[in-house]
């Protein structure tokens, strides 16, 4: 009996406990989007096409290279709604058409048809389609409406209903082994063409009848000129088959439809008066407006990086007449509307803006009142593709919009006149790495830190400078009570809190920073935490698309007057050359700082705690031949690291070797390799490393126990978690290796093999630490694996850590738990001072982030509940991690294809600023041991002050009725 | 005058042997240290150089043999001759430049394929000269193996590891190596304790009481309103008297 009353009393206790742990982390309705914003975007643009033709249709539709279809509204440049696809070539998206209110879409190099409702974003049907490679599709029609579509593969046609998807007939072409098959072309007659050709020898063309895929009929080419159908070939007029050939700058004609046994006609370009720029390949420009009738003869050929040329085919079928030259001209586009097609051709106007004119194709004439400007960014890029949107107007004229794609993915929106009605930048859909600067201070804030860091001149200058700074404060002071006094008169509304460049300034607790993004197409942005809104962007050209980036930031806000600096480490993969962009994070400017010369490729980089002069940390690079580069590198900083030189360690890790070394500086920059680890890549293969963030402050020391007694942590500042993969797959065999690696010492602190695991492995390795996830192959589920290191209940040195004397091995706890979903990124949050408990931010393949207490991860979670762990408040150990819905940090705002996580510090220790990124962008603030400096929002200050008051005066009066007691009794 | 080629005679002739020794893996002719030697002759043997430089050149030197059993029990012990005078000399200014004691060890796997036993390459460690020539040449040397048997890293330290300065005055203490050999294979991380949690579900089960027999729905329905339909009317009871 008594024993089961005190059985009960434990299990309350324990429910009481664990009701305490699981604090109630979620967002009240009114928070929302108070402090967290979220930006969607699709990525760099393949396809895009307008809803209909008419003035007030709103919508546009994309599809992208992140394998996604979406829609904007054209008015504000907002997603509608977006498609995410698989990623990879499986959801790739092969081609686009658009008609009515059905768009086409073929998907994974052939692998589905689908056709989708653009009104709703609808999926209408989806078709799998027989396998072979995609090669080309367009829509056919029978009796002057669309009602099929036609798919080529390499070795097969197939036609499909647009109403159903269903497939009408499919015929495989003939001797497809040899014949490359390239383009489908219908023009509204009761038969489809295939052109296949033979490279260097002939073009073959065969026309099948819609009714029932029969060959009608099948012909031979000789083009021993032609290589390619696609890149050089479009049908113009009535089925003219129109070919350029760079080599003898002609342009051959063929009319496809001909019955008796036809031939290319040759037109040199010479006789054209045209000539194409040296090396350039001439490209040529068709429009077929309606799938039901045949294409304009009107036709652009372009002659060089910015020469076209519109031409017309005459009605013979084999002259051809020049209508117009465009040069210099950067882009040609043609749009239809009604009966009326148009070219609009991009020109350049001045540095600053290129100039977009429509000209009427039958003619070539320019229109009048149709110029457009498109401005030109310093440091964008340059205009990479253009769709127009042309519409009739009331009085039967010509209107339109138009929307300019740049090489760094951005899509402008630009209506007559020329203005610009919306930007998205879509480079951000792929950021590749990223830092949180603080902002600066106000000037006037400055002024008081400069007072400081000046040489002392005197006492009477001091003063008067002390002075003329109290003044400019006051000054600054009033200023801002007339502002709150102004805006105060306003309706609320109308106050605009917007952000701009100038305005920036840190807040209070400093939880507004600037946000540096890297995006994989050498765009660099600068945007504004609190708000989202893009302050700077940045192109930079000439970055190859396989780069790898490392943003480094130099120096921060804190070292006034001296500008904060970032570097951007570029490093082409493939030679590993690297690449220094130097600038300022919050204008974005380049610096004009002298860069060091990099003639070699590079193997690592390091930020030393050294500064030179100007309170620039120093950044070291490793080439391979293992020397060393400086920047900066001043006299002062080669000086500083010659005397350092004996206790600057780097490592180098070579995965494809399985290769981990360690090198000590000498004192003329180049190194001595001083240790080496080698895990032979028979067995396992490195797959990632990390070290600990260098900004990182752990609080305390060690964890009280329940017997009073600390266990002291081993705080490593060095150590490094490696992480490998076995190479052999076996799920019996597989595992995942853990190795704790001393960076300086290359001692191995712990190896541990988790068995029967495979990867991807996530990790955060931070404090004493290291939390890591694999997939089990034996049970097939998910799991997470927690290892602690602990010195014991003694530290060795107390005052110091220092890898070279720390003879004694960490003791290692290690536990592992079931965790019920899949995971796609990991990140730890990050204090001030690292006294707020620490949260996992675990980015979960829905797109939700979950903040996942560290308490349950904690390998010392008691099998069986003691007073000890009770006391320690351990949470006792269940196998599975649980998933709280509460613990989502975004509620429904998710990001799609989460990839990473950056945890920032603010000014307030409770406060830890979280940028998710992938897709989409998120910005929010956790608080993981809730919001203990801050007062609630709904703080009843009218209560407290009134309490405060009310108890005041009642001291007061008590006080005053107490004298004139005392004085009463006094006087008797 | 004479002395000295005599002593690099000696100093060449002792790598030999101790090369020679190690091909034939029996080497036992240095002092006992730390672990005691295992005289096994299945083990193989492979050689422990190390190097101190005061230019900080690395030009490794045979300093003894270790003896390695693979197989399940895996097993290592180390022969090492003295240090010679030279040695000595050489480490004190070594340790009064700060330079860097190193050692390395070939490449090797314990697997028992005597074929594939060697490959290229060596696994390196230091440890500050200093702090070698302060805790007098006693020293903690680890070898760590992966799954397979491969060595794939070596560690050393000294106890105490801290340089502090201290002149060693006697010669002998830098005579001979105090060598503590260890080799650390792989731990195996622990699976998520699913047995011994339901296990204890099941007991605390049992301790809160017998599991209740299943009942129909209609009973279990009635029993729990009728329970319920009490409670409500205690506590109605129990306030009207906290009223009154």
């Amino acid at each position: 009996m008594k024993s089961s009353v005190k059985m009960a009393k434990l299990t309350s206790l324990f429910v009481i406990s664990l009701s305490f742990f699981c604090i109630s982390e979620a967002v009240f309705e009114d928070q929302v989007g108070k402090f967290d914003w979220r930006q969607q975007y699709v990525g760099k643009t393949l396809f895009a096409h307008f809803e209909s033709n008419t003035q007030s249709s709103k919508k546009m539709f994309v599809a992208t290279d992140k394998n996604i279809f979406a829609s904007f509204n054209s008015r504000t440049g907002d997603l509608l709604w977006r498609h995410v696809d698989k990623t990879g070539p499986e959801g790739s998206i092969d081609i686009l058409l658009l008609h009515g209110q059905d768009a086409l879409m073929v998907v994974g190099d052939g692998r589905l048809l689908r056709s989708w409702d653009t009104n709703i974003g609808g999926l209408n049907w989806e078709a799998v389609l027989d396998t072979g490679s995609f090669q080309a599709a367009c829509f056919v029609a029978i009796q002057d409406t669309v009602k099929l579509v036609a798919v080529l593969k390499k070795a097969a046609l197939s036609l499909h209903y647009l109403s159903n998807g269903h497939q009408k007939w499919v015929e495989n072409l003939p001797d497809s082994d040899a014949v490359q098959y390239q383009a489908v072309y219908s023009g509204g007659e009761e038969e489809v063409y295939v052109l296949g050709v033979v490279p260097n020898s002939h073009l073959t063309i065969i026309a099948y009848s819609l009714e029932d895929g029969e060959i009608i009929k099948q012909r031979s080419v000789e083009a021993s000129w032609l290589s390619s159908v696609e890149s050089s070939c479009v049908v113009v007029g009535q089925g003219v088959l129109m070919c350029v050939d760079p080599a003898t700058l002609a342009l051959y004609t063929l009319p496809i439809q001909a019955e008796e046994t036809p031939e290319f006609s040759q037109i040199l370009l010479q006789s054209l008066d045209l000539e194409v720029s040296p090396g350039f390949q001439p490209v040529l420009v068709s429009s077929q407006p309606h799938p039901a009738r045949s294409p304009l003869s009107e036709f652009f050929l372009q002659l060089g990086p910015d020469h076209h040329v519109l031409l017309q085919l005459n009605a013979d079928g084999y002259t051809i007449a020049p209508l117009r030259d465009f040069q210099p001209a950067f882009l040609v586009s043609f749009a239809t509307t009604g009966k009326k097609t148009v070219a609009a051709v991009m020109t350049p106007k001045n540095e600053t803006a290129c100039a977009i004119n429509l000209f009427s194709v039958d003619s070539g004439r320019r229109l009048l009142d149709t110029t457009v400007l498109f401005p030109l960014e310093l440091n964008g890029g340059k205009p990479h593709a253009l769709y127009v949107h042309a519409f009739l107007k009331k009085d039967d004229s010509v209107g339109y919009r138009v929307l300019v794609q740049t090489q760094d993915h951005a899509l402008t929106f630009i209506q007559q006149p020329g203005r610009v009605v919306w930007t998205r930048e879509e480079a951000l859909a792929d950021v590749v790495t990223m830092e949180m600067v603080d902002l600066p201070l106000t000037g006037t804030q400055a002024e008081l830190e400069g007072e400081f860091g000046k040489k002392a001149d005197g006492l009477f200058p001091m003063v008067l400078k002390r002075l003329s700074s109290q003044v400019t404060l006051l000054q600054a002071w009033l200023a801002h009570l007339w502002k709150l006094f102004y805006e105060a008169r306003k309706p609320r509304g109308q106050v605009k809190n917007e952000v701009t460049i100038e305005t920036l300034s840190r807040d209070e607790f400093n939880l507004q920073k600037m946000m540096v993004m890297v995006t994989a197409s050498g765009k660099l942005f600068g945007i504004d935490s609190k708000s989202g809104s893009i302050l700077w962007k940045h192109y930079l050209e000439n970055v190859q698309p396989n780069a790898a980036f490392k943003l480094i930031v130099q120096r921060t806000t804190a070292h006034f007057p001296h500008p904060p600096q970032c570097t951007l480490l570029i490093k082409d993969k493939d030679t590993g050359l690297a690449t220094l962009h130097v600038f300022n994070p919050i204008f974005g400017r380049k610096s004009h700082i002298a860069l060091p010369a990099l003639p070699r490729p590079i193997l690592q980089s390091l930020l030393l705690p050294v500064i030179d002069q100007d309170y620039a940390k120093v950044l070291l690079l490793v080439d391979d031949q293992y020397k060393v580069t400086a920047f900066p590198s001043t006299k002062n900083v080669l000086q500083q690291l010659q005397e350092m030189a004996s206790s600057i360690f780097f490592y180098l890790i070579r995965s494809d070797q399985g290769n981990l070394s360690g090198f000590r500086l000498r004192k003329d920059l180049s190194t001595e390799r001083i240790w080496e680890v080698v895990l032979p890549t028979e067995v396992q293969k490195i797959v990632a490393v990390k070290g600990k963030r260098p900004n990182e402050h752990v609080h305390s020391q060690g964890r009280v126990m329940g017997d009073r007694s600390v266990l002291y942590k081993y705080l490593n500042p060095n150590l490094l978690a490696v992480v490998t993969e076995s190479t052999d797959t076996h799920p019996e065999r597989a595992f995942v290796g853990v190795f704790l690696v001393d960076g300086v010492t290359g001692r191995i602190i712990h190896e541990a093999v988790q068995r029967k695991a495979r990867g991807p492995v996530h990790f955060v390795h931070s404090e004493n630490w290291v939390v890591y996830e694999y997939w089990n192959t034996k049970s097939r589920r998910n799991e997470f694996s927690v290892l602690e290191l602990f010195e014991g209940t003694e530290l060795y040195n107390s005052t110091v850590f220092s890898s070279l004397d720390r003879p004694h091995l960490p003791q290692v706890l290690q536990q592992t738990y079931i965790f019920p979903s899949p995971i796609t990124t990991m990140e730890a949050t990050l204090t001030e001072k690292g006294i707020t408990s620490r949260h996992l931010l675990v980015g979960l393949p829905s797109g939700a982030i979950l903040s996942l207490p560290k308490m349950f991860l904690d390998p010392r979670r008691p099998e069986v509940v003691t007073e000890h762990s009770r006391e320690e408040n351990l949470i006792p150990y269940a196998p599975e991690m649980p998933i709280r819905t509460e613990w989502f940090i975004n509620y429904n705002q998710t990001v799609a294809r989460v990839k990473g996580i950056y945890t920032a510090p603010s000014g307030l220790e409770s406060t830890c600023l979280v940028v998710a990124y992938g897709l989409d962008i998120y910005q929010t603030r956790v608080y993981p041991s809730k919001q203990f400096d801050v007062l609630k929002d709904d703080y009843d200050y009218v209560l407290i002050s009134s309490v405060l008051f009310a108890l005041f005066f009642a001291t007061m009066i008590s006080k005053r009725l107490a004298q004139v007691k005392l004085l009463n009794r006094a006087w008797r | 005058m004479a002395s000295v080629p005599r002593l690099c005679l000696l100093l060449s002739i002792i790598p030999t042997i101790l090369i020679l020794c190690a091909d034939f893996a029996c080497c036992n002719t240095g002092r006992k240290t730390g672990d005691g030697l295992d005289t096994d002759f299945s083990g193989f043997s492979v050689p422990l150089e190390h190097s101190f430089e005061v230019d900080d050149v690395s030009r490794f030197r045979m300093r003894g043999a270790l003896q390695l059993r693979g197989g399940r029990e895996t097993s290592v012990s180390l022969s090492q001759s003295q240090l010679s005078e030279e040695d000595r000399n050489t480490l004190k200014e070594v340790a009064a430049v700060d330079g860097l004691y190193k050692i390395r060890v070939p490449r090797v796997s314990l697997t028992d394929r005597q074929t594939e036993r060697q490959m290229d390459g060596y696994l390196t460690a230091f440890v500050r000269a200093c702090s070698l020539v302060e805790s007098h040449l006693s020293d903690v040397i680890t070898l760590h193996t992966d799954v397979s048997g491969y060595l794939i890293g070596v560690s050393i330290v000294t106890i105490p590891g801290a340089c502090r300065g201290t002149e060693v005055e006697d010669e002998v203490d830098l005579e001979a190596f105090n060598t503590t050999l260890t080799i650390i294979p792989p731990t195996n991380a622990p699976q998520p304790e699913t047995a011994l949690f339901i296990e204890r579900m099941d007991i605390e089960h049992e301790k809160r009481g017998k599991p209740q027999e299943q009942k129909s729905f209609f009973a279990k329905y009635a029993t729990s309103e009728d329970r319920h339909f009490g409670d409500a009317t205690a506590r109605v009871l129990i306030q009207f008297r906290g009223a009154y």
